[in-house]
């Protein structure tokens, strides 16, 4: 598949799948925390509603997965965002300042990689039990490594450029050139690598849910979906199937896309 | 040589006592005591439950108090299972991780550079797009959506193995939770190995030696092999990571009485002594496998050592 088609194929999907989250529970009548304990595990069908049937306390399965959807989409975006301020912040004063400074700066970075981080995560959820903005933020402050070197690399050839030593002959102060002149000039690599880090967001989110450590109940998300089909998927497949394939089709959309995304920015740079 | 790896074991050190003074003061910057949530003691009590575990005394001096037993190899007591040391637990639950890991490490190295080594050579033919194309998938899918659909497809419906876990079980058991954790890393292994062969096959010292009039097999063994390694052998620190994660969620799916059991146990039950324990492990684990790495790195390619 061409780097273009792939762009477009895995866009029109995460979108799809988006607008289906947003909608989805919308037009359906039944909720994500209604109990039926007279209908539990039915199998999909149209009868009630129940498109993708009932889990094992007779929730709408269809709503609670759209539901989870959100929840999983939501979590992952804004720990991208966090991911990204920090990492565009530390790589970009880092590139710009240089020297010793950026050695220094660079070093940490190369000792944090060496972290178990996932296991700081669960120690933070330990430690302060299972705050919803808390997942968003820990995720987000493990997945700016990453963000900060490719940054880094973009800042030291751009601060050699023209516009940047015009803005500092005419006075402009470091913290403005580095926030107007070089941050905005990021942007094309940045949206690259905040679509590379969304499904990493994505599984350690799913990670802690499924082990249920994450979002808890009646809240849902599709790790903590997929969870619940282990435990029923003896008597009822399509309870584990469904959010799992969906899923594992928005990790592979994002990652396709990312790749799709460099591979086009990369054939932009070298034309 | 050993000037190389003297300075890569100093350098860890930093790393290490980073990685145990931050996962220290997470826990103890926890609202509340380890015990709070049982009936009300009196307080005579609860200061006697404090002492017993020095929660008493100023922070810095239980970190160092921590800190020393830890030079002596002795992560504390457990705060739930109350007859047990921190050090028992690992060592009940760590040999069950080590064994599925290791497994699966070597099956991923195994197939991961067979397949990748298989595409180069056959690069731009359908097989070479079979094998990457199911490697992308084998990426983009977490274990804990593979783990559970193998159990559902190879145990529940075609009944070939086992899904739960038994002490004597035997070999049986082992199969699925390794072949679901090293699949991810055989996609992974097998990419990076076919990218740095079609590089190394490139080269004049391979042109060379297929002049000399060896066979193809020859060439790859004897020649390509080893420099297309190079990658795979960096990866290898994430991936001993990776493994360790997944081997969380698998054993948490098959039943197995792991140490990962042991940590999503403490970390449910707020056993904090325990998840701390399990993190300084593990932390303690990569870090020293990372240098292993880095030191074979050296051994394998001369030209770092000097860099």
């Amino acid at each position: 598949m061409s780097g273009n088609r792939t762009i477009k194929v895995t866009g029109t999907l995460l979108l799809l799948i988006t607008v289906m989250a947003l909608v989805g529970p919308w037009i359906n009548p039944n909720d994500y925390m209604t109990m039926d304990l007279d209908r539990i595990l039915r199998s999909p069908s149209a009868a009630g509603m129940h498109w993708f049937g009932t889990d094992g306390l007779g929730r709408d399965l269809f709503v609670r997965t759209m539901h989870g959807i959100r929840v999983t989409m939501l979590v992952a975006i804004v720990a991208s965002l966090v991911s990204l301020v920090i990492g565009v912040a530390y790589g970009a004063i880092a590139g710009f300042v240089g020297g010793r400074v950026d050695a220094v700066m660079m070093r940490l970075v190369d000792t944090l990689y060496a972290l178990p981080f996932i296991f700081f995560v669960i120690l933070l959820m330990v430690a302060f039990e299972r705050n919803f903005l808390l997942i968003f933020v820990a995720i987000g402050a493990i997945n700016w490594l990453d963000m900060a070197r490719i940054v880094r690399g973009q800042t030291l050839s751009l601060r050699e450029r023209e516009f940047v030593e015009a803005a500092r002959l005419t006075g402009v102060s470091a913290a403005r050139i580095i926030f107007r002149h070089i941050a905005p000039n990021l942007m094309g690599i940045v949206i690259v690598y905040v679509t590379l880090t969304i499904p990493q967001a994505i599984l350690v989110e799913s990670f802690l849910s499924f082990l249920g450590l994450g979002v808890q109940e009646p809240q849902t998300s599709l790790g903590a979906l997929v969870d619940a089909g282990v435990n029923q998927m003896e008597r009822a497949a399509f309870t584990l199937l469904i959010p799992a394939t969906l899923l594992a089709a928005i990790l592979m959309c994002f990652n396709f896309l990312g790749d799709g995304l460099r591979d086009y920015f990369d054939a932009r740079h070298s034309q | 040589m050993l000037r190389y790896t003297l300075l890569r074991i100093v350098g860890a050190i930093p790393t290490l006592l980073l990685v145990i003074v931050l996962a220290f003061l997470m826990v103890h910057a926890a609202p509340g005591g380890p015990f709070d949530d049982e009936r009300a003691l009196p307080p005579e009590i609860e200061a006697n439950i404090a002492a017993a575990y020095h929660l008493d005394e100023p922070l810095p001096k239980q970190l160092l108090r921590y800190m020393g037993g830890l030079l002596q190899g002795d992560l504390g007591p457990s705060y739930r299972y109350r007859d047990y040391s921190v050090n028992e637990l690992i060592g009940v639950g760590f040999p069950y991780s080590l064994r599925i890991g290791a497994s699966a490490m070597a099956l991923a190295l195994l197939v991961g550079v067979g397949a990748g080594t298989i595409a180069a050579l056959r690069q731009g033919t359908l097989l070479d797009r079979v094998v990457m194309g199911f490697s992308m998938i084998g990426i983009s899918i977490p274990v804990l959506v593979v783990a559970p659909v193998l159990v559902l497809l190879l145990a529940v419906k075609l009944h070939w193995l086992p899904a739960g876990w038994s002490e004597t079980g035997g070999l049986r058991h082992y199969l699925l939770p390794v072949i679901t954790l090293a699949l991810p890393q055989i996609a992974y292994i097998a990419r990076l190995t076919r990218a740095s062969m079609i590089d190394v096959l490139s080269r004049d010292f391979i042109r060379t030696a297929y002049a000399q009039g060896l066979g193809t097999a020859t060439v790859v063994r004897v020649h390509a092999l080893k420099p297309a390694m190079l990658p795979v052998l960096s990866y290898m620190g994430p991936a001993i990571a990776a493994i360790l994660t997944g081997s969380v969620v698998v054993e948490e799916i098959f039943g197995i009485p792991g140490l990962g059991q042991f940590f999503i146990g403490g970390a449910l039950n707020r056993d904090y002594t325990l998840v701390l324990g399990i993190v300084v492990f593990y932390a303690t684990l990569i870090i020293a496998l990372n240098l292993l790495v880095d030191i074979l790195y050296g051994v394998i390619d001369p030209r770092v050592r000097y860099r």
